[in-house]
């Protein structure tokens, strides 16, 4: 066997044959088979189509209904019923919707399923978000994921990779958003194509998980397969928190081969907004100051952690959201939504007159709770600003980290952090 | 896989995002004959009224980028969408794409030189385009993509692998 990277050690240990070299076609057997209620309906139709009784393995599914939940309408009423009646059929025990469970991928690691060394085939393309745990998480449709419900596997090209070394500590107000928005502006939409983004080096311990998670969340908008952290400390400790199996990290081999190489300081970057319509077109926040915004949106699969709401009500406590502007938040999974609850976060945001929603992809994609109508903008703390992707094509979506959002939330426009922590003159 | 496919070019540029091509709002909808009607409803509205079956798309970088949502290759093959021909396609709308039988062909010389409106034929065992007098070769399929489509898509292929 070749020298590995972590994600051909990874795939190798879960391939039929024991092996994967970058650039070979193996059959994967994953950990966990992840469905929602957009991307399931269809598989389950397809599962039925190809003549499928019953699962591969009911206990390494996990279905979640986040997208339109709780359902805004009659068609999304049955797409969810839909999802829980194949758990029920089944005998699936993983079912989560409003008020159990919460946002796919961020559920996924709390429910300790997501470890060192995991593969998650999700039918969602944030599915990458496991890479912050040492685990790779791929994302397909829903036909491939009815085949994979229904044999267990799936056919896959092994990507190569590319090394992102980080140097350094974050400075003030950046966080995990700015990492991934700087790589993503660097390489552009599809620099990382056919590849996995694999995040090493001493900077590493300087991110927490959930800024991991931000990392992670957004591989697939640089085009990556999949994406994967070294493991360390802090991993593991939250992989002994959620219960996952308690697995040692993964990691490459000195003479792994890496497609490309990249380092990043992480004490040189700014806090990053991307303009619209493109994660790719990122840019110091300093350089959009004074953008006016009339809505605001703090949650998602990549920034909707405990860590994004501190960030958030740090900015938040004490002021007021300014006149025009709406601020939804909207945190990831219920157990973070209690956490937010406990801390007194959701009373500060509450106070400064936010919106705060239940746990549900919501307006990220333009489904419901918080859609934007014609000529309107938006700062969010998500993951996509393609044209019309919160509501109306004629509307445009600045993407940043919670201090960020929130910052805007009070002036009415972007801002920096740092620039709204400065006293008032008297 | 043999008959050659032919039908009228429709060109778009790079970083067709799979939102534009079936907008989020839509999601909740599965049906091939409610999601024609709104595809490519973010980039180009008039679409699905000038398209007619067996179509061409010739598009730039990175089709189909972002969300896995199949719902847009659906929506694609209900408003008659016989093919695409890519300058690079994303993973995961690239693997959607065959598992319903839609081929996709890499071939960033065709994808920049197919004129909108005029013929174009392709021959899929081949991998070649012709428009004209003109023809391209474009990345070989390989053999699992070739197995699909020649099985008629995914679902097919894996019900024949089950009943066996």
């Amino acid at each position: 066997m070749p020298a590995q990277t972590i994600t051909e050690r990874i795939l190798a240990a879960h391939a039929v044959g024991g092996r994967a070299v970058a650039g070979e076609i193996v059959t994967v057997r994953p950990d966990v088979v992840l469905l929602n209620d957009v991307s399931g309906p269809l598989a389950f139709e397809g599962f039925e189509a190809m003549g499928a009784s019953r699962p591969f393995d009911p206990a390494r599914i996990v279905l979640v209904a986040d997208h339109f939940a709780p359902a805004p309408n009659v068609a999304a009423a049955g797409a969810i019923r839909m999802t829980r009646d194949f758990a029920r059929q089944h005998g699936i025990p993983h079912f989560y919707e409003p008020g159990t469970g919460g946002i796919e991928h961020t559920l996924l690691a709390e429910l300790g399923m997501v470890g060192h060394g995991s593969v998650v085939f999700g039918a969602d393309s944030h599915t990458c978000t496991a890479g912050a745990f040492n685990a790779l998480g791929i994302g397909f449709g829903s036909t491939d994921l009815a085949a994979a419900l229904a044999t267990g596997q799936l056919w896959m090209r092994v990507p190569d990779s590319i090394r992102v070394e980080l140097l350094g500590q974050p400075g003030p107000y950046v966080g995990g958003k700015d990492v991934i928005l700087e790589v993503i502006r660097r390489i552009g939409s599809d620099g990382a194509a056919d590849a996995s983004l694999e995040f090493g080096g001493p900077g590493v311990a300087a991110l927490s998980v959930d800024a991991r998670m931000a990392v992670a969340n957004m591989a697939v908008e640089a085009g990556a397969d999949t994406c994967v952290f070294e493991g360390d400390a802090l991993s593991a400790a939250r992989q002994a928190e959620t219960g996952a199996h308690p697995s040692p990290p993964v990691g490459a081999d000195a003479d792994a081969r890496y497609r490309g190489r990249m380092v990043l300081d992480l004490g040189t970057l700014m806090p990053m907004v991307a303009r619209p319509p493109s994660p790719a077109s990122g840019v110091p926040v300093g350089a959009l100051r004074g953008q006016r915004v009339d809505q605001v949106y703090i949650g998602n699969c990549a920034n909707g952690t405990i860590t994004d709401l501190r960030q958030a009500a740090e900015m938040l406590k004490g002021r007021r959201v300014a006149a025009g502007v709406r601020l939804i938040v909207v945190p990831a999974t219920q157990r973070i939504w209690r956490q937010a609850l406990a801390e007194g976060l959701l009373d500060i945001l509450a106070a400064a007159g936010a919106a705060v929603s239940t746990p549900t992809c919501g307006a990220c994609f333009g489904g419901h709770m918080g859609i934007l109508s014609a000529g309107e903008t938006a700062i969010a703390t998500t993951n996509r600003n393609y044209r019309g992707r919160m509501g109306d094509p004629d509307s445009q979506v600045f993407l940043a980290n919670a201090w960020v959002a929130a910052a805007a939330a009070v002036a009415g426009e972007i801002v920096s952090p740092q620039e709204l922590r400065e006293p008032v003159p008297a | 896989m043999s008959a050659p496919l032919q039908g009228l070019v429709h060109r778009y540029g790079d970083e067709v995002n799979t939102d534009v091509i079936l907008p989020g709002r839509y999601l909740a909808l599965r049906r091939p004959e409610e999601l024609r009607e709104h595809c490519l409803e973010g980039l180009d509205p008039g679409f699905v009224r000038r398209v007619r079956p067996g179509d061409i798309l010739a598009v730039g970088r990175n089709f189909g980028c972002g969300s896995s949502r199949e719902h847009a290759v659906v929506a694609l093959r209900a408003a008659g969408v016989g093919a695409i021909v890519a300058h690079s396609a994303a993973r995961i709308f690239y693997r959607n794409a065959i598992n319903l039988g839609l081929p996709v062909l890499i071939c960033p010389e065709a994808a920049a030189a197919m004129v909108a409106g005029d013929i174009a034929s392709i021959d899929l065992g081949a991998a070649s385009i012709r428009q004209g007098a003109t023809g391209w070769q474009a990345q070989p399929l390989g053999d699992e993509v070739r197995a699909i489509l020649a099985a008629g898509g995914l679902v097919p292929r894996v019900r024949a692998a089950l009943a066996t």
